[in-house]
């Protein structure tokens, strides 16, 4: 297991110096909040919505694309957090995650159809998606862990490919939908959000706090944590490493399954629905920093914050472009991320 | 389907004696095979010709992947980008200036390797590696998805039709549909490209790409300029999957962004070389030969299917499945890939 390992500090290393898995997955331990870059992250924030008041002309669009940026941003750093839960612990680029997301979203669509109301589908779909998650770790990955990493990419690749086409195959192309009952506008400043919106951040935001606590504060989340720091030396304290792969995976791929629900009623369901929210959970992981838990979720509001704001910088063009311009630069000149400290 | 059998056999009986430095063995084999494929559309059936066309259209977008990705150890996600600009430069020259798709393929080509080149050059000055550079090839190809689809200079999520002519010209790639000339068009490239990588890796910057791929560090400083190498390798890569492009819009006369810079299309591009074998020369012509025909397979099952599966009528997505399934069973049980794992079994002998 040496060399995945190893691999994952080069990829994150710049300039030679080298991250370490606990400070990726555990950021802020209280030594060193890193202020001053919290305040230019801020500061750079702050200057694109000016940017933006300035080029659109108008408060109420500059506010409508805020509320709306920082809304699904939520929910994008869910789903971010799952992803870089499985990248820091199994150092495996999870391609089906977003796949996961996608068969959360028709079963949630199928629960509706049976009559139950959208938000009670979580009590099914994150178990199941949990379910789904152990069995894929044990059943595919298990026989790849160690190996390089194009090799599990490759495998995450096909599992996505069989679960986006497979939903193709039963349920055909067409779109559907989850409607909310009693989903209205909801006033916010001048701007107008949907009650659904506002309740899918909500969500994202609980289930977040805690993925946190558990990650923090119980015996299991300290063994992931201690997993992902060294995995040899979890292994000579008595944690059992096969078991924790299992289930990290499993939480990460119930976050992906949490999120396909609430997003559910925002979203047109279709096959390739998940592969969109795949790509910008890549970017907000690349953001956060790959493994950096906390960082998921800042990295998931500035994506959504940039997703709408690209939309008036670039008008015409689609908002994911705008998303592709900030993961590039981030990879390029900050690879370990906003909050990826150096050792 | 007689490709299948014709594909492996040359091979693995010149690939046996000296695993060392077969290559002008390997010349030998692609002379051989290519004689024998030339009458393969006069004798197919015309619904199985187009399979063999299709067959070699993945092996020549593999074949670009292989270099880069296997030769060169540079994982790349985002092929899709070298074969969309092939295929638009081609059919944007065509439509637009009247300039014929062999200039189009040419121009498409230094397009392609101009553009590798240049995120080749940015991902190596930015030291990205491993998932790094995959996404960071992968968030190039989608960008220039996205700017195409909504961008009028190149019409848009509409794509281009090729303009029909009314007779058949070799200057102009347009044929009758079921004409042989097609499969020999892409045979030709696709002997070239197979030509051009073998040469590659037996010449001095093949070598130096493959030490810098397994030990950067030793290679550079031994004083091979790992750099320059890299994305020599990158633009050759870039622009061997360019003509596939190219062809591809000359052979089903229509191109739209999803076509071309599609998620889908890098993974075409990545499937072949994995099951045939990657860093092999034969793996991805192999890999070809076994995903190329899945296919029709898959589309005549939906068409008609059996009792138990009626409901499935007319759906689609199962051949991608089938990839699906069989990339992770080659790559849990067979890594090297069909072709890398006989080589194998063949040299330990």
């Amino acid at each position: 297991m040496t060399t995945p390992a190893d691999q994952g500090h080069a990829a994150a290393g710049s300039g030679g110096v080298a991250t370490l898995d606990p400070d990726e997955v555990r950021p802020t331990r209280g030594r060193t909040v890193p202020w001053l870059r919290i305040a230019v992250i801020a500061a750079l924030v702050v200057l694109a919505v000016v940017l933006a008041y300035v080029r659109s002309g108008s408060g109420v669009v500059v506010v409508q694309a805020m509320a709306t940026g920082v809304l699904i941003g939520g929910v994008y750093g869910l789903i971010a957090m799952g992803l870089t839960l499985i990248f820091g612990v199994l150092d495996i680029v999870n391609f089906a995650h977003g796949s996961f997301l996608a068969l959360a979203l028709f079963l949630t669509f199928g629960l509706t159809q049976a009559g139950l109301h959208p938000y009670l589908a979580l009590a099914v779909s994150v178990p199941a998606m949990f379910v789904l998650g152990l069995l894929v770790q044990r059943g595919i990955l298990a026989g790849a862990m160690g190996k390089p990493l194009e090799n599990q990419l490759l495998i995450t690749l096909g599992i996505s490919l069989i679960i986006e086409n497979a939903l193709l195959l039963f349920f055909g192309g067409n779109p559907r939908s989850v409607a909310l009952p009693g989903d209205r506008g909801v006033p916010i400043f001048e701007a107008v959000a949907n009650l659904s919106r506002i309740l899918a951040f909500v969500g994202a935001l609980i289930l977040a706090g805690l993925l946190y606590l558990l990650l923090q504060r119980t015996r299991l989340g300290t063994a992931i944590r201690a997993v992902a720091a060294n995995d040899t030396g979890a292994q000579l304290v008595g944690i059992d490493t096969r078991v924790i792969y299992a289930v990290t995976f499993a939480l990460g791929t119930a976050c992906a399954g949490a999120a396909g629900t609430l997003v559910a009623p925002l979203v047109t369901i279709e096959p390739t629905t998940g592969s969109l929210f795949n790509i910008v959970a890549f970017v907000v992981v690349v953001l956060g920093g790959m493994g950096n838990v906390v960082g998921a979720l800042v990295g998931g509001l500035v994506i959504g914050l940039a997703e709408q704001l690209g939309g008036i910088y670039l008008p015409g063009q689609s908002p994911l472009l705008s998303v592709f311009i900030v993961f590039v630069l981030v990879l390029f000149l900050r690879p370990q991320g906003l909050f990826g400290r150096s050792a | 389907m007689t490709t299948t059998t014709d594909t492996p056999a040359p091979e693995t009986a010149a690939g046996r004696p000296l695993p060392r430095l077969p290559w002008n063995k390997h010349l030998v084999a692609i002379a051989v095979l290519a004689v024998l494929l030339v009458p393969l559309p006069l004798i197919l059936p015309s619904a199985q010709a187009s399979v063999a066309v299709r067959v070699l259209i993945f092996a020549l977008m593999s074949i670009g992947w292989n270099m880069m990705s296997g030769f060169g150890g540079m994982f790349s996600f985002g092929h899709a980008a070298y074969f969309g600009i092939g295929a638009y430069t081609s059919a944007w020259l065509l439509v637009e200036h009247r300039a014929s798709p062999w200039i189009g393929m040419l121009a498409g080509m230094v397009m392609a390797a101009a553009f590798a080149a240049l995120i080749g050059f940015l991902a190596l000055r930015y030291k990205l590696r491993g998932a790094y550079f995959a996404l960071a090839t992968f968030a190039f190809a989608e960008m220039l998805r996205l700017w195409a689809t909504n961008s009028d200079f190149v019409n848009r999520a509409v794509g281009y039709h090729v303009p029909l002519r009314p007779d058949s010209s070799w200057w102009w790639i347009q044929f009758e549909p079921a004409s042989p000339n097609y499969f020999w068009i892409a045979l030709g490239l696709t002997v070239a490209a197979l030509v051009i990588s073998v040469q590659f890796v037996r010449s001095r910057a093949g070598q130096f790409t493959k030490a810098a791929r397994d030990d950067e560090d030793a290679a550079a400083a031994v004083g091979i300029p790992v750099m320059r190498y890299k994305l020599l390798t990158m633009a050759l890569s870039a622009a061997i999957t360019s003509v596939a492009g190219a062809f591809y819009v000359q052979y089903f006369l229509f191109i739209d962004p999803d076509l071309a810079f599609g998620s889908s299309v890098s993974i075409q591009a990545i499937l072949p070389a994995v099951i045939g074998g990657v860093a092999t020369i034969w793996g991805p012509v192999i890999g070809a030969v076994v995903m190329g025909p899945l296919n029709d397979v898959t589309a005549t099952v939906l068409r008609n299917p059996p009792p138990a599966l009626e409901f499935l009528q007319g759906r689609s997505g199962l051949d991608v499945i089938v990839y699906g399934t069989l990339l992770i069973i080659i790559v849990l049980l067979l890594p090297k890939g069909i072709y890398g794992t006989i080589r194998q079994r063949w040299s330990r002998r």
